[in-house]
C-alpha cells in the first residue's frame, strides 16, 4: 500500500518536472542563443588574446582608481535613486490602487509614458527644466544640471511608472477586508497594516526596488547627459571602452563585474522573495477602490496628483512647448516638416517613424509574451535550485549592457542560419530580451500568490493540467499578463540602445529618428526632433490608454 | 504534454525559426545585383542622385548607417572577416590608421582618384582609401551677443584664454566626442606635445565649460544656435564645424539674411573622411563602381548640403550659402594620422584627468 501511493507521488513529481522542462526548452533557447552566446563571444573577444585566456586584465583593470570611482559612484547613486523613487512612488502606487477619482486612467498612463522615452529626449526635458533659465533657476536662482540631483530627479522620472505598475497592480487586488478583521480584533491601522498588508505587497515591493536598482544601476543616457562628463556609471563606461576607446578587454573586465553585481543582486532578491512569499486572497480591484474619505485621505490624494504634476508632466510639457515653438509663432510648422523626405537624412519622411516603431514594438511584444509567459507557467511551482538559477538568469539581460548585447550580435549572429545581423527581426528581438523579464516579473508573483490548493482541488476532481491552467490560473492571471504586455510593448516603443545598432536609415524608429534629428545644427531639426518626441508621448499614451480600457472590460470575469 | 500544450510551443518555436529566415530575404548578401555601403549616422545623399547611379551601374545600394564615426569604425573592424557590406564610407584622419592598421581594406584606386585635391591623398602607394569630404571643427560664436557687449568676437586659440572671453567658451568631452578630440588635436597641433595641456590649464582658468556631446553643447549650452535660444543658453562660444553657419540658415523657416553664427578662423582643425572596399567584401565589383561614384562630380556636388561638409574634388561646385555664410578656414590645424594615432589614447587621458578632475 505504501509503496503503491510512494510510486504514484513520484509518478506525478515526474511527470510534473517534465511539464516543467517542457516549459522551459523555449525560453532557454531564445536566451541561449539571443543573449548568452553573443555576450559570451564578445566578452571572449576581449579576453582572449591569441587564443589564450587573459584572466589577469580582471586585476590590472580593477586595480585602477579611476574603475574604482565609478564602481563607487555607480552603486550609491542607484542606491539613491532607489531610495528616492520608492518614497516618491509608493504613495503614488497606494493612491492608484485604493482611490477611486476622476481621470485615473488616463493619469495611470500618463505616469507610464516617462518610462518608455528615450533619454536623449528626456535629458533635453530635464536640462530645460533643471538647467540655466529652466523653471527652478527663474524661481530660485537654483540650477541643478551637472549636479547628481538632477540625475536622481531623472531616475524618478523614468522610475515612477515601475513602481507604480508592480506594487500598485498588485495592491489593487489585496482584499481590504483582511487588514479590517486584523482592525476589527484589537490591531491599529500601522500594526495591521503591517502585519497584514505589508508582507503580501513585499515581494511586489521587492520586485519593484530591485528594477529601479537595475535600471539606475546600468543607467547610460541620463548620466551622460545629465551629469555632464564628470558623473560616469560602469555603464557609460563600457559604452566608452567599447565604442570610443575601443580597448575590448577593459570593456569585457566591466562587464563581468556589471554581470557578477547584477547577479549577486538578484541572488539576494530570489531570497527575499521566497522568504515572503504567500498565497493571498486576491480579488477583484473595483471592490477595493473607493473614493477618498475624508481630509488625511484628500490630501494623500493630492500630495500624489502635485508631486506627479512637478516630477512628471511639467518635464513633458517642456517637449510639447517647444515643439510648436516655431519661429512665426506658436503652430504646427514642426509637425509639417516631418512628412517631408527632403532632409536626406532617412531617405522616407520621419514621420514613417511612427510605422515602423509600432510594428517592431508589436513583433518584440508577441516574442516576450511568447518567452516570458511559458517561463513564468514553468517557475510557478517553485522546487529545486534549477528553476530558482533560472528566475534569476531571465533577468540578467536588464543588467547587462545594450552596448555589449549589440556588439555580441554583431560577431555572434552572423552565420547562416543566423545571420540576422541586417535583418529587421534582430531589433524586436533586442527589444523583447529586455521585455521578457517584465513580462515575468509582473505575472510570476499573480500566479505564485495563486492558492495552490484551489489547483491541487481542480485535479482531485479529475482536470489535466493544462485545465487546471486554463480554469484556474488563466482567469486570475490574464490581468497581469495585460499589464505585462502593454510593459513589453512600452519598453520596445522607446528602446532606444539595441535598437540603434541595428535600425537601418529606410527604417528608424522613432527614438532613432529624434537622436539623428537631434544630432544636427539648426531650428528645424531641433524643432522636429521635439515635435517627434511629442508624437511619441501621445503614441505611448494612446497605447497605454487602450491597454486600462481592456484592463477594466475584463475584470468581470474575475 | 497535452496536445494543446504542444501547439503553444510549436507556435513560439515556429516564431523563433521565422525570425531566423527573415534574414535570408532581407540581407541580400551575395547578391551581386546590390552593392552595401556601410557608414555612420550622418550619411546621407539626395535620393535623385542616388537613383541615378543605381539606374546607370545597375546595381541597388543598400545603405547600412552603424553608429556615430566611432562606433562604425569600431564595428567595421569587429566584423571584418565577415563584413555587413562592402564599402565602408566615414573613417576620418583621427582614426585612419586603427582601420589600416587592423586591415579592414583592400587596395583599389577609385577611378577619379587624380580629380582629388593632392593635400588629401594619402596612402598612394596602396590606394586603400580613398578621400572623399574634408570639414573643419572650428569655435562658433554668437553675433548677437558680440554686438549687443561690443566685443570683437575671438579670432584665435590664443584669444580664447583672454579674460575677455572668460566662462564664455563650452567644448565637448574629447573622451567621447569626435568634435571634442578634434579640438583637443587643434591645441596638440598648435602647441606642440610640450605646450597644449599648458593651454588647457589657461583655457579651464578662464572657465571653459565641458559636456559631453555635441547635441548638448551646440544645442543646450551655445547661445546663438536655433535650440539654444530657445534653452535660454548663455555661452556665446562653441566647438562645432565651420559649416554650422551655413546650416542654422538652411534649417531656418524664414531663412534669415545673414548667418546668426559665425566661426573663429584660427580655431579650426581639419578633419579628412575616406572611404574604401573592405577586405573580404562579397562584392568587389559593385564595391569598386560604389567608391568610383563616391568621388564623381554629380556626387560631390550633391554633398555639401546633405552632410555639411566640403568636397575634395577639385572641380566640385562649392555651395553658395556655404561660401556666404560659412567659408572654408584658410589655414587649419592638421595632424598626421600616424601621429594621432600613437598618441591619441594618451592625449586623451591627460586631458581628461587635466580637465575634467
Amino acid at each position: 500500500m505504501d509503496l503503491a501511493r510512494t510510486e504514484v507521488a513520484s509518478r506525478k513529481s515526474r511527470k510534473e518536472s517534465a511539464t516543467r522542462m517542457g516549459l522551459m526548452a523555449l525560453p532557454v533557447a531564445f536566451f541561449a542563443v539571443f543573449f548568452a552566446y553573443p555576450v559570451a563571444a564578445i566578452v571572449a573577444r576581449g579576453l582572449k588574446i591569441d587564443g589564450a585566456w587573459r584572466f589577469g586584465r580582471i586585476g590590472e583593470v580593477l586595480a585602477q582608481s579611476d574603475i574604482r570611482h565609478v564602481l563607487w559612484f555607480t552603486t550609491w547613486q542607484a542606491l539613491a535613486s532607489t531610495a528616492l523613487t520608492l518614497l516618491i512612488a509608493l504613495p503614488g502606487a497606494y493612491v492608484f490602487a485604493r482611490f477611486d477619482f476622476r481621470g485615473k486612467q488616463v493619469l495611470r498612463a500618463v505616469v507610464t509614458v516617462p518610462f518608455v522615452l528615450p533619454t536623449v529626449v528626456v535629458g533635453t526635458a530635464f536640462l530645460a527644466l533643471l538647467g540655466r533659465g529652466g523653471f527652478l533657476d527663474q524661481l530660485w536662482g537654483v540650477r541643478l544640471d551637472t549636479t547628481v540631483w538632477a540625475i536622481l530627479l531623472a531616475h524618478v522620472f523614468f522610475n515612477y511608472a515601475v513602481v507604480v505598475r508592480t506594487v500598485g497592480g498588485l495592491w489593487s487586488q489585496l482584499d481590504p477586508r483582511q487588514e479590517e478583521a486584523a482592525r476589527m480584533l484589537g490591531a491599529s491601522r500601522f500594526a495591521a497594516w503591517r502585519r497584514v498588508t505589508l508582507p503580501a505587497l513585499s515581494p511586489a515591493v521587492a520586485a519593484a526596488a530591485l528594477m529601479v536598482f537595475l535600471f539606475t544601476f546600468t543607467s547610460f543616457g541620463v548620466v551622460q547627459i545629465l551629469g555632464g562628463p564628470t558623473f560616469s556609471t560602469l555603464e557609460v563606461e563600457i559604452y566608452r571602452q567599447t565604442s570610443e576607446i575601443f580597448d575590448l578587454a577593459t570593456a569585457a573586465v566591466l562587464t563581468i563585474v556589471q554581470f557578477v553585481a547584477v547577479g549577486a543582486i538578484l541572488a539576494v532578491h530570489a531570497w527575499t522573495v521566497r522568504r515572503r512569499e504567500t498565497a493571498l486572497r486576491l480579488g477583484a480591484p473595483e471592490l477595493t477602490v473607493r473614493r477618498p474619505r475624508g481630509a488625511g485621505q484628500w490630501a494623500l490624494l493630492g500630495g500624489v496628483l502635485a508631486s506627479i504634476l512637478v516630477l512628471l508632466v511639467l518635464p513633458l510639457g517642456v517637449l510639447v512647448q517647444r515643439s510648436l515653438d516655431a519661429p512665426g509663432g506658436y503652430g504646427f510648422a514642426y509637425y509639417k516638416a516631418l512628412t517631408s523626405a527632403d532632409s536626406g537624412i532617412f531617405l522616407v519622411a520621419p514621420i514613417a517613424a511612427i510605422g515602423n516603431s509600432l510594428e517592431y514594438a508589436l513583433a518584440a511584444t508577441a516574442i516576450a509574451v511568447v518567452i516570458g509567459g511559458l517561463a513564468a507557467a514553468a517557475l510557478t511551482r517553485r522546487t529545486g535550485r534549477l528553476v530558482r538559477g533560472f528566475d534569476a538568469l531571465l533577468m540578467l539581460p536588464l543588467g547587462v549592457s545594450a552596448v555589449t548585447v549589440g556588439f555580441g550580435f554583431l560577431i555572434a549572429l552572423d552565420e547562416p542560419p543566423l545571420d540576422l545581423r541586417s535583418s529587421w527581426i534582430l531589433v524586436p528581438l533586442a527589444q523583447a530580451l529586455v521585455g521578457v523579464p517584465f513580462v515575468v516579473r509582473t505575472v510570476l508573483p499573480v500566479l505564485r500568490a495563486v492558492d495552490g490548493r484551489l489547483r491541487e482541488a481542480a485535479a482531485v476532481l479529475g482536470a489535466s493540467p493544462w485545465r487546471v491552467w486554463r480554469e484556474v490560473d488563466l482567469p486570475l492571471v490574464r490581468r497581469a499578463l495585460l499589464i505585462a504586455a502593454g510593459f513589453a510593448f512600452a519598453v520596445s516603443l522607446g528602446e532606444f540602445g539595441a535598437t540603434v545598432f541595428i535600425a537601418r536609415p529606410d527604417n528608424p524608429t522613432l527614438p532613432v529618428a529624434v537622436a539623428r534629428l537631434l544630432g544636427r545644427a539648426g531650428d528645424l531639426n531641433y524643432g522636429q526632433a521635439m515635435a517627434l518626441s511629442t508624437i511619441l508621448m501621445v503614441v505611448c499614451a494612446v497605447a497605454l490608454l487602450l491597454l486600462e480600457r481592456i484592463r477594466t472590460d475584463r475584470t468581470g470575469e474575475f | 504534454m497535452t496536445k494543446r500544450k504542444t501547439t503553444a510551443v510549436v507556435i513560439g518555436l515556429g516564431l523563433v525559426t521565422l525570425s531566423a529566415c527573415g534574414s535570408s530575404d532581407s540581407g541580400g548578401a551575395g547578391d551581386s545585383k546590390t552593392v552595401t555601403l556601410v557608414s555612420h549616422d550622418s550619411w546621407a545623399v539626395s535620393k535623385s542622385v542616388l537613383a541615378d547611379f543605381e539606374k546607370q551601374s545597375g546595381y541597388k545600394v543598400r545603405v547600412l548607417k552603424d553608429g556615430d564615426a566611432g562606433q562604425a569604425v569600431n564595428k567595421a573592424i569587429l566584423t571584418k572577416d565577415n563584413p555587413q557590406g562592402d564599402v565602408f564610407f566615414g573613417v576620418d584622419n583621427t582614426l585612419l590608421s586603427r582601420a589600416l592598421d587592423n586591415g579592414l581594406f583592400q587596395s583599389y584606386e577609385a577611378k577619379g582618384s587624380d580629380q582629388i585635391v593632392q593635400q588629401y591623398r594619402i596612402d598612394q602607394d596602396r590606394h586603400r582609401v580613398t578621400p572623399i569630404d574634408s570639414g573643419d571643427i572650428c569655435v562658433n560664436y554668437d553675433k548677437a551677443y558680440f554686438s549687443k557687449h561690443k566685443l570683437a568676437p575671438p579670432a584665435s586659440f590664443d584669444d580664447l584664454i583672454k579674460p575677455a572671453y572668460k566662462n564664455l567658451l563650452v567644448t565637448e568631452n574629447a573622451g567621447t566626442s569626435s568634435p571634442g578630440l578634434g579640438f583637443l588635436l587643434g591645441t596638440a597641433a598648435k602647441y606642440g606635445d610640450d605646450g597644449w595641456q599648458d593651454y588647457w590649464k589657461k583655457l579651464k582658468a578662464n572657465g571653459v565649460k565641458v559636456v559631453d556631446g555635441w547635441e548638448q553643447a551646440y544645442n543646450d549650452e551655445f547661445s546663438g544656435s536655433a535650440g539654444g535660444k530657445k534653452a535660454k543658453a548663455d555661452r556665446p562660444l562653441v566647438v562645432s564645424y565651420a559649416s554650422s553657419p551655413p546650416a542654422e540658415v538652411i534649417y531656418a523657416d524664414p531663412k534669415p539674411k545673414a548667418a546668426p553664427t559665425g566661426v573663429a578662423s584660427g580655431t579650426c582643425f581639419r578633419q579628412v573622411e575616406y572611404a574604401g572596399l573592405l577586405s573580404n567584401a562579397k562584392n568587389t565589383k559593385g564595391g569598386k563602381a560604389l567608391l568610383d561614384f563616391l568621388i564623381s562630380v554629380k556626387f560631390q556636388d550633391d554633398m555639401p548640403l546633405n552632410m555639411f561638409v566640403y568636397p575634395v574634388r577639385e572641380t566640385a561646385q562649392v555651395p553658395e550659402e556655404f561660401v556666404k555664410f560659412g567659408p572654408q578656414a584658410k589655414n587649419p590645424e592638421t595632424l598626421a594620422p600616424a601621429k594621432i594615432a600613437d598618441n591619441r589614447d594618451q592625449w586623451v587621458k591627460s586631458w581628461t584627468s587635466l580637465v575634467l578632475k
